[in-house]
C-alpha cells in the first residue's frame, strides 16, 4: 500500500501553487496572443475530430480521431506483442542454459543502446521489405470475405492501412519488448530461490515450475512497472509517424499543415494523448488494487 | 519388507568451490526405516539431504534413490523427486495459492491427477496433519506450526516413498514445535521411510531406527538410538550430545 486514500485536504501552500500555475498559463496565453499576434481559431478543430458525411448521412471520424483510433489500436496490439516478447525473452534471460540467456541479452542490449528512432528506421526497412510480404497481409485483405473484412477493420482499422498499421505494431513491439523483457526478468528474479526448490521437490518440471509457481508470483510484482512501461509505449507510439504509420502524430502534422492552426492542433493532440494515457494509468491503478484485495 | 534399500549413498564427496563440504559419505536407508541426522551447524547435514533429491549435485560417489542413480545423465530428475518428499526449515509454501491448492499442485501438475481426485487426497492429508479447516486460507494467514503441517501435507500428497525433513521445527516458536513433531511421529508410526535432520533428541529417541552424527562433512558415527545416547563411541559425539542434551 502506498499513500493513504481519502479526500485530499488543501492547505494554503496548495492555493499558492495553484495561483502560480494560473498566472503562468495566463502569461503564456498573453504572450502568444499579443506579442506573437497569434489569432486563436479553435473553431476549425471540431471538424477535424468528426465531420458530417453527406453520403452516409452520419458523423464520421475525421483525421485527428482516425489518428487517435489508429494510435489506440497500435498501442493495444504492440502491448500484446511486446508482452509476449517480454515474457519469452524474460524467461530466457533467467534460463540456466547459456544460449537463450545470451540471445536475450543481445536483444536487450542492442535495443537499449541504440536511439529508438535509428532503430525504427533500420527495422522498418527490414519489416516492410522482408516480413510484410512474408505475412501476406495484402493478399489476405484482398481476398477476405466482407465479414472477415469487417472484423479486420474493427481490429486493425481501415483495410487499406492494415499492413501499414501492422508494420508499426511490429516495430513498436520489438522496441518496447526489450524493456518488458527487463521488467519480466527482474520480476522472476525477485522470487526467492526457496520457491524454486519447493516446486522442484514436489516433482514439477522446470516449465511447470515457471508456469504455476514463479510466473504467478512474478506477475503481481511486475504489474506496476509494466503499467508504467505501457503508458510509455502509448507515448512512444508517436515516433512511428516518422515511418509514415498513419497514427495520431502523423495525421496531426498533416492537419497542422493544411489548416495552419499549429497551436490549436497540437494542443488538441496533446489533450488526446493525455486522455488515453491517464485513462490507462487509472485502469492499471484499479487493477493493482483489485489484485491486492484478492490476496 | 525391511530389507528393500530405498536410498543408498556410497563414497559421496562434494565441494562448494574449494570448500570440501561432504567427505566420503556412506548411508543406507531401507524401506520403513527412520534415520535421524544430527551434528553441529555447518557440518553438512542439509547438504546431504539436498543431494538426495538433487537440489545439490555431488561430484564424486554414487547416490541411488529408489533404484535410480542420480548423476548428470539422469534423464528425469523430476520423476525421482516425485518419490522423495521434502520439508524445509522455512516451510516454503506457495504464497499465491491457498492451502488446498498448495497440496493439489503436485498431484495435478506433476502426476496428472484430476482436480477432484487431488482435492479428495489433499483433504485426506490435511486431516492427517490436523488442519482440514484451514484448507481455503492462504499460507500467510496461518501460524508457523500450521504452515509447517501444510508443508508436510503438501509433500505427502505426492505419496512419496521417502520423506526428507531439514530441521522442520527450528524456525518455530516453542509452543508450536510439539504440534509438528506429533504429526511426524504419527507419520513414522504409519511406516513412512524418513530421514530427519533435527536437534529434537526426544523425537529422535521415540522414532529413530538409526542415529547419524555428522561433523565437518563426515559421518562420524552411526548407531541405533539406545546405544547412540547411552554410550557413543566417538569423543566428538559425546561432546555434541553433552552440549545439546544439557538444556
Ligand atoms: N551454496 C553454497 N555455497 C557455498 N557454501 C555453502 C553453500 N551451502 C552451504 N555451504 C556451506 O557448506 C557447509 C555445510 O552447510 P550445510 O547447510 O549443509 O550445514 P548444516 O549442517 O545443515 O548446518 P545448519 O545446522 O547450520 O543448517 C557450511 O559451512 C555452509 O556455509
Ligand atoms: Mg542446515
Amino acid at each position: 500500500m502506498t499513500a493513504r486514500r481519502g479526500t485530499p485536504r488543501l492547505g494554503w501552500m496548495d492555493y499558492v501553487v495553484f495561483a502560480i500555475l494560473i498566472a503562468a498559463v495566463a502569461y503564456v496565453w498573453y504572450r502568444v496572443d499579443s506579442v506573437l499576434e497569434y489569432r486563436w481559431d479553435w473553431a476549425v478543430i471540431p471538424h477535424y475530430l468528426y465531420r458530417w458525411d453527406e453520403e452516409q448521412q452520419r458523423w464520421v471520424a475525421n483525421l485527428l480521431m482516425q489518428g487517435l483510433y489508429t494510435t489506440i489500436r497500435l498501442a493495444l496490439w504492440s502491448i500484446v506483442l511486446a508482452a509476449l516478447i517480454g515474457v519469452v525473452f524474460g524467461i530466457m534471460r533467467t534460463s540456466r542454459r547459456l544460449f537463450p540467456r545470451l540471445l536475450s541479452r543481445v536483444y536487450v542490449e542492442l535495443i537499449r543502446n541504440v536511439p529508438p528512432l535509428v532503430f525504427i528506421f533500420i527495422f522498418y526497412f527490414f519489416i516492410s521489405s522482408q516480413i510484410m510480404p512474408l505475412l501476406g497481409i495484402e493478399e489476405l485483405v484482398r481476398s477476405a470475405s466482407p465479414e472477415t473484412l469487417a472484423w479486420l477493420e474493427f481490429l486493425f482499422g481501415p483495410p487499406k492501412l492494415i499492413s501499414n498499421v501492422i508494420s508499426g505494431v511490429i516495430c513498436l513491439a520489438m522496441f518496447e519488448g526489450a524493456y518488458v523483457t527487463e521488467i519480466v526478468r527482474a520480476g522472476i528474479q525477485s522470487i526467492p530461490k526457496t520457491q524454486t526448490e519447493a516446486g522442484l521437490s514436489i516433482g514439477l518440471s522446470r516449465l511447470k515450475l515457471m508456469r504455476y509457481v514463479i510466473l504467478p508470483q512474478a506477475v503481481q510484482r511486475v504489474v506496476p512497472p509494466l503499467a508504467g512501461q505501457f503508458i510509455t509505449l502509448v507515448k512512444d507510439s508517436s515516433i512511428v509517424s516518422l515511418i509514415s504509420i498513419q497514427e495520431l502524430t502523423f495525421l496531426a502534422i498533416e492537419t497542422a499543415v493544411s489548416t495552419t492552426r499549429v497551436f490549436e492542433v497540437w494542443i488538441t493532440v496533446a489533450g488526446l494523448y493525455f486522455c488515453v494515457c491517464y485513462f490507462c494509468a487509472l485502469l492499471f491503478d484499479w487493477m493493482e488494487r483489485r489484485m491486492a484485495v484478492d490476496r | 519388507m525391511k530389507d528393500n534399500v530405498v536410498i543408498e549413498l556410497e563414497g559421496v564427496n562434494k565441494w562448494f568451490g574449494d570448500f570440501h563440504v561432504l567427505k566420503d559419505i556412506d548411508l543406507k536407508v531401507r524401506e520403513r526405516e527412520r534415520v535421524v541426522v544430527c551434528g553441529p551447524s555447518g557440518s553438512g547435514k542439509s547438504t546431504v539431504i539436498r543431494c538426495i533429491n538433487r537440489l545439490e549435485e555431488h561430484q564424486e560417489g554414487r547416490i541411488v534413490v529408489d533404484g535410480q542413480e542420480l548423476d548428470d545423465d539422469t534423464r528425469n530428475v523430476a520423476a525421482v523427486r516425485r518419490e522423495v518428499g521434502m520439508v524445509f526449515q522455512q516451510f516454503n509454501l506457495f504464497p499465491h495459492l491457498t492451502v488446498i491448492e498448495n497440496c493439489m499442485l503436485g498431484p495435478t501438475r506433476a502426476r496428472g491427477m484430476s482436480k477432484a481426485e487431488a482435492r479428495d487426497r489433499a483433504m485426506e492429508y490435511l486431516a492427517r496433519v490436523r488442519i482440514p479447516e484451514q484448507a481455503e486460507k492462504y499460507p500467510g494467514q496461518l501460524s508457523g506450526g500450521q504452515q509447517q503441517r501444510v508443508a508436510i501435507a503438501r509433500s505427502l500428497c505426492m505419496q512419496p516413498k521417502v520423506m526428507l525433513f531439514d530441521e522442520p521445527t527450528s524456525a518455530l516458536d516453542p509452543e508450536m514445535i510439539k504440534e509438528v513433531l506429533d504429526v511426524m511421529i504419527d507419520l513414522a508410526q504409519s511406516g513412512m521411510t524418513m530421514i530427519v535432520v533435527t536437534h529434537e533428541m526426544g523425537f529422535a529417541r521415540t522414532v529413530a531406527d538409526q542415529m547419524v552424527f555428522m561433523d565437518e562433512g563426515r559421518i562420524v558415527e552411526t548407531a541405533p538410538p539406545e546405544r547412540f545416547f547411552a554410550n557413543p563411541e566417538s569423543e566428538r559425539t559425546k561432546l555434541f550430545l553433552s552440549q545439546i542434551l544439557s538444556h
